[in-house]
This record gives structure tokens, sequence and C-alpha cells, in this order.
């Protein structure tokens, strides 16, 4: 790598979606939706959330004008690029029936050339946490490898936190460190506006060398770095993650479990939106003359009552068990499991929650009917507008 | 093209995709359980796995289950699986003939402990219809009996009509280097056996306490109750063994769907020790 930083300038950026374009790529990145930034298929910046923020919230999210035309002025996604690596509905065989019984037919995976424009810290953890899932154990899951091992990753490093983020309790942000083939980071100034450059590995350096762009100057890169600091102070929330596995081992049996389940509804949006959660379930089909038959994998949720029928019942059959097996997993278990939490502090779970219950004020919850006192200097959790 | 990118050829092997296999055999063992002995339909010729294993079995059409296999290990050549009717699918299982075919998945998990066992007692604790997920560990123990203490099978059912694989409790009742003892719940007027739970005859089973390891399955109830006799006679956790049951969706540690604590029961599992388990099962609704 020749240079550390280079400056791509605004007015070349489409030549970045361009460039990935030309190289093949299907180049996935935020648009502005109904009422959200939503992650499609992009060849015009024009698709862009161009001069749009998000004002997230405990069961809140808004778009609102920005006063400057920042291209990722704004946090996180009630997607996540999980849809792209881990779909939402994939089919995994077919069987037909035959006189000799059925057969069983192996299906084609689909796995298209992907560039992720604008991934932010959180989400690159998110996703080398299911590269542990799915791709380091005994068993790999193929549609995922052959999705992931294409991927070309344009990072966004933050210019602002979000109302729910804590990816700084979390060790998960602002700034991307790794896992990116380009990070950008977006300065917008009076007079200029501009990204700083990281190249992440070759891959990265081959896309940027086909880009009109220049060596970064040392004001510049301090400004990015600038600008980051700024951001890490300012989460919307905090996560105590001290001994946060033990507490969580320790308090199965707690009356703040009680207490959530009176208010959650078991709509399981939060492990939908979350970038981590992976669980799934299978569907058997067959047509009306049962000639046909095929599978389909789906996302599921700890949430759902069938999660975890035996014959018999459900294993968690009430609301408090569920809810437990879910924060429990996030933050205690998911360490057993794969070596990390499975919480990367995007916030997302806290923002789509009908009604706003925040594992941060839940944790801390837990954590004080031990007898701890808040941290001092910390902004307690639940001190929510 | 682009288009021909979009699709194409798996690197890796599919762990979700089943073989077909043919039934040889259908063996009725009471009037909701029965064992299909099946065999290989695609040049494959044997099938081996180890005792305490499972696999997904798929009933075209209808959905797949887990099934521990009940057969010998060292008998690979042919797949034995004991199911009881209980629901969707076991009960379109149920239904299946000699020469229909079936989906198979596996083998997943891990297994009871053969060669940790040697030089000890082993005594086998069975409830229902967890003897055929014991029956492969009892067949490879007694194949190399020499290599063991006193060999105790303990084995309880609701009542006689649900006592699986008559013939071979009678062999192994037959012998005397093996002990077996059965109990039912309910006994109508022909049984002259025990009456009671299982547990209830740990304490008096012959074994020595200190060189013992135990390896027990049946429902979860009746292992907590077991442990705690065990425990009681000075049996360590560390020797005794159990296996846990949860909905499984795929066996291989993506679904999410059989995590008990920080556990995958389908790989992690299913055959644990009474260590791992000891917290956990002293919770609900984990
Ligand atoms: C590791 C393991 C080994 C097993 N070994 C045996 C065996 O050797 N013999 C035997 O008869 N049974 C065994 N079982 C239990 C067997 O899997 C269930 O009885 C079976 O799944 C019931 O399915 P169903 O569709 O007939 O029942 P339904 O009640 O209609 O169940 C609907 C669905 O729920 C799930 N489900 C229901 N009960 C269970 C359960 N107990 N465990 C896991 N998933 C469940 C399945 O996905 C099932 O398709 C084992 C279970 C596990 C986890
Ligand atoms: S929190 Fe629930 S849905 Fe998410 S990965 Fe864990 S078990 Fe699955
Ligand atoms: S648990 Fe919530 S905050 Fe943590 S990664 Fe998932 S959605 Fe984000
Ligand atoms: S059965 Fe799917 S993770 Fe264990």
């Amino acid at each position: 790598m020749t240079q550390q930083f280079s400056i791509l300038e605004r007015e070349d950026f489409q030549k970045l979606i361009d460039v990935l374009s030309a190289d093949g790529y299907q180049v996935i990145g935020p648009t502005l939706g109904e009422g959200a930034v939503i992650y499609d298929e992009l060849t015009s910046i024009e698709q862009m959330p161009i001069g749009w923020t998000d004002i997230q919230e405990g069961g809140k999210y808004r778009l609102e004008r920005r006063d400057d035309d920042a291209l990722f002025g704004f946090n996180t996604s009630p997607q996540s690029w999980k849809r792209f690596l881990h779909p939402p509905s994939v089919r995994l065989w077919q069987a037909h029936r035959t006189d000799e019984g059925f057969e069983l037919q192996h299906e084609p995976i689909e796995a298209p050339r992907m560039a992720f424009l604008g991934v932010r810290s959180c989400d690159l953890h998110a996703i080398a946490i299911q590269d542990k899932v799915f791709m380091n154990g005994d068993y790999l899951d193929p549609t995922y490898k052959s999705r992931r091992e294409k991927i070309f990753v344009v990072a966004v490093n933050c210019g602002q936190a979000g109302g729910t983020c804590f990816c700084s309790s979390m060790n998960t942000g602002p700034k991307a460190e790794g896992g990116f083939d380009l990070a950008l980071t977006e300065i917008v100034e009076s007079r200029q506006h501009y990204f700083v450059v990281e190249v992440g590995s070759e891959k990265g350096q081959e896309v940027l060398h086909q880009l009109p762009h220049r060596p970064a100057k040392d004001s510049e890169v301090k400004a990015a770095d600038n600008l980051l600091k700024k951001v890490s102070k300012q989460m919307g929330r905090i996560l105590d993650t001290e001994q946060m596995q033990d507490i969580l081992y320790r308090n199965y049996e707690n009356a703040r479990w009680d207490s959530v389940a009176q208010r959650c509804l078991s709509c399981a949006n939060c492990t939908m939106v979350c970038p981590t959660c992976f669980c799934t379930t299978i569907q058997d089909v067959t047509d009306l003359s049962g000639s046909h038959a095929e599978r389909v994998r789906r996302w599921d949720s700890c949430f759902t009552m069938d999660f975890s029928y035996i014959h018999g019942g459900s294993i968690r059959y009430s609301q408090k068990s569920r809810y437990r097996q879910w924060m429990t997993h996030k933050l205690a278990t998911w360490f057993d499991q794969f070596g990390t939490a499975g919480c990367v502090g995007c916030g997302r779970c806290i923002t789509w929650c009908p009604v706003g219950i925040d594992l941060t004020e839940e944790m801390a919850a837990i954590r004080e009917s031990e007898g701890a006192a808040p941290k001092p200097g910390r902004k307690p959790a639940s001190a929510k507008p | 093209m682009l288009e021909q990118e979009l699709v194409f050829e798996p690197t890796v092997a599919e762990p979700m995709l089943p073989e077909v296999f043919r039934i040889q055999r259908v063996k009725h063992e009471s009037y909701d359980t029965f064992t299909l002995i099946l065999e290989p339909s695609n040049g494959r010729e044997s099938f081996p796995f180890k005792a305490g294993q499972f696999n997904m079995l798929y009933v075209y059409g209808v959905g797949e289950v887990p099934i521990s296999i009940s057969g010998d290990p060292n008998q690979p050549e042919m797949l034995v699986h004991t199911t009881r009717a209980v629901g969707t699918v076991t009960k379109a299982m149920s239904e299946l003939k000699r020469g229909d075919v079936i989906g198979i998945r596996g083998p997943f998990g891990s297994s009871w402990p053969i060669q940790e066992a040697e030089h000890h007692d082993v005594v086998f604790v069975a409830g229902g219809i967890g003897l055929a997920p014991l029956r492969p560990a009892l067949y490879e123990i007694i194949a190399r009996r020499e290599k063991y203490g006193r060999i105790v099978l303990l084995y309880g059912t609701r009542s006689p009509d649900d006592i699986l694989y008559h013939d071979e409790l009678e062999q192994w009742r037959a012998r005397f280097d093996l002990e077996v003892y059965v109990t039912v719940d309910y006994a109508d007027k022909s049984w002259r056996g025990n009456v009671g739970v299982v547990t209830n005859l740990i304490p008096k089973a012959p074994f020595d306490p200190q060189h013992t390891v135990a390896l027990v399955c049946g429902p979860e109830v009746m292992m907590r109750f077991t442990a705690i006799e065990f425990l009681k006679r000075g049996v360590s956790p560390t020797s005794l063994y159990l296996t846990m049951e949860r909905n499984m969706k795929c066996a291989i540690g993506f679904c999410g769907h059989c995590q008990l604590g920080g556990y995958f029961i389908c790989k992690d599992g299913p055959v644990f020790t009474y260590e791992q388990m000891q917290t956990l099962l002293s919770l609900w609704e984990v």
C-alpha cells in the first residue's frame, strides 16, 4: 500500500459506485425508503438519503432534514446487512416422488457478488460474529459462506452517534478497525465536503486506484480523528459490561424478568432487526398432488412459543423465560458459544421495540438489584426522554 | 455474463441435504413404538456412528425429527431407529412400510462414555423410550464384557405394555454377568415384577459408587430424580451421564433451537455429564 490515507472528493463519490458496478458487483447501500433508511441496490447517489438524518430513541425512529448534504449523516438502518448474507428465506432442497420412493435434488446456491456501501463499525463486528456462527464450526453454511466470500466492504465511520447506540461500551465502534476493503470518514465543512479513505485490503487498493484520489493532508486526517473522538463521547446509551456474564448467570431468578415480561409483546422485532441473531426454522412443504416437496429455511425468533416446542409443550412457555433467553444469550451465553458477546451495541432492538424495551436499562436494573450502585459519571441507562 | 455468476455450485458439502435410505424391515415394539431397520439406497455400504449419537429423519412431505440411533455400532451396515409415535412426523413415520424410503442426515452429537467406563461398574437407567438411545452403549459394553465391572440395567416404563425390546431383555436377564431390573408405574394382574418409578431401584442396585459410571436416558424429570439418587449414593457428578432433549431444526449448530444455557444440544450433546447440567437442571424454562 502506497499511502495510508487518501482523499476522495464528494463530487467523485458516484465514481465509487460506478467502479464497483463495473467490477461486477451489485452495489448495496443506504437508500431513502418509506420513512426509513433502507439498504437496497444502488446505481446512483441520487437514491441515497442525502442530507437526511435519523432520530432514534426507545421505540421511536424518525427521519429529519440535516442542515448539510451529508451522504451518511444517519446511523443504523432498521435492516442490517444480515439479510444479504443470511437471507430471511432460503430454499434448501427439493424432492420429487418417484416409483422407487422419492429423490432429493440439491439446490444451486444463489450468491450474487455484492459490494456493501456504508457498513458501520458495529455491523462489521456483527458480520464477524456471524462468521463464527456459520463458518467456524464443524459445519459450514453453504449459503452464508458463498455470499460472504465474495463481498466487497466499504465501511463508513460514524460521524455522529445515534440515540440508541452504545458501541463504545461494546468496543465495537465508532471507528472501523478492520474487516473492510475501504473505510471512509465523511467530512462536511462549510466549503469542503470530502471522504478520508483508508485502505483495508488489496481489493480495496485496486478499487481506489480506479478512482480520482489524492494523498490526505495531515490536517484532513486529524479532522477525521477528532470527529471520531467526539462521537465516542456522544453515545445515546451505555452498557456496563463488567462481570455482565456472571451477573446474568446469578440472576436467572430475578423479579426484573417479571416486570419486563409485562411490557414485552413477544413481537420478535428485536431479533429480526438484530444483526447477530442467527436463528432459523425449517418449513417442509408439498404441493397438492404430493409429487413435489421442498424445504425452506426462514428466520425465526426465540420469542415465539413454537421455538422451544417439544412433544408435550413449549420449554419456554412464559414471556419472562423468553425475554430472559434472549438477553442472556446476547450478553452471557454467547461468550460460551463463540467467545464474544452477541451484542454489538447497534441499538436497533431498542429503537424498533414497539414499547421501547431497552436491554441496557434491563441489564443495569439487574446489576443494581444485586446492590451495586450505578457508576458515577455514567448516564443512568434509565434516563430516557 | 453477470446472470451466470449469480448462481454457482456450492464448494462445500450441504449439511442440510438428507440421504435416501430404504426400509428393510419394520418391527413393532409396542402399541406406539416401532423400530425401522434401514439400508442405504445410494451405493453407500455402511453408516458408522458412535453409541449415543442421533440422526435427523425426514418423512417425505411431512417433516424432519431427531431420533437416536438404537442399533449396534459394530454392525454399521444397517441403521436402526426406534421411535415412539407421538405427533405429526413420528405418526407419519409409523405408517411407513418395508420398501418405503426415508431421508437421513447424520450422525450428529456426542456419545456415551464407552472408553471412560472401562474398569468401572456401569449402571444404565432408562425411562420409557430412553432405552432406545442407550441400547447401542449396552451392545458395545456387553461385546467387551471383560473390560467392565458389574453391569446393571434399571428400566422403568409406564405399564407392562410399554416395555421395549422384550426378547433382548429376556436374553440379557438370563445372563449371569448382567443384572436387569424392570419396573412399571402401573401394573396389571399379570405383572409380577417391580412396581414404582425407576428411581426407587437405585438405592438397592448392586454397584460400587466410587467406581461406577452411570448412563441415564429418560424424561427430564426422571433424570433429575435419578441424578439425586446417584449423588446420594456417592457417585460423582462427572461419572454421571445423561442425554438432553430440545427442539431441533438443523442438528449442526445453526438454527439455535436446541440451546440450553451456553450449550447447543445438537453439537455439545445430546450426551452430557451431570456436572455440566447440574445448574441448568435446577432452573425452569431455560
Ligand atoms: C437428540 C434427540 C434424540 C431423540 N431420540 C428419540 C428416539 O430415539 N426415539 C423417539 O421416539 N424419540 C426421540 N426423540 C424425540 C423425538 O424427536 C420427538 O418425539 C419428535 O420430534 C416428535 O415429533 P412429532 O412431529 O411426531 O411431534 P409433534 O408434537 O407433532 O412435534 C412437532 C415438531 O416439534 C418438534 N418436536 C416435538 N417434540 C420434540 C422432541 N421431543 N424433541 C425434539 N423436537 C421435538 C419437532 O420439530 C416436531 O416436528 C429424540 C429427540 C432428541 C432431541
Ligand atoms: S437471542 Fe434468540 S433469536 Fe437471537 S440468536 Fe439468541 S436464541 Fe436466536
Ligand atoms: S442486541 Fe440490540 S443492540 Fe445488541 S446487536 Fe442486537 S439489535 Fe444491536
Ligand atoms: S438443532 Fe439447530 S442449533 Fe442445534
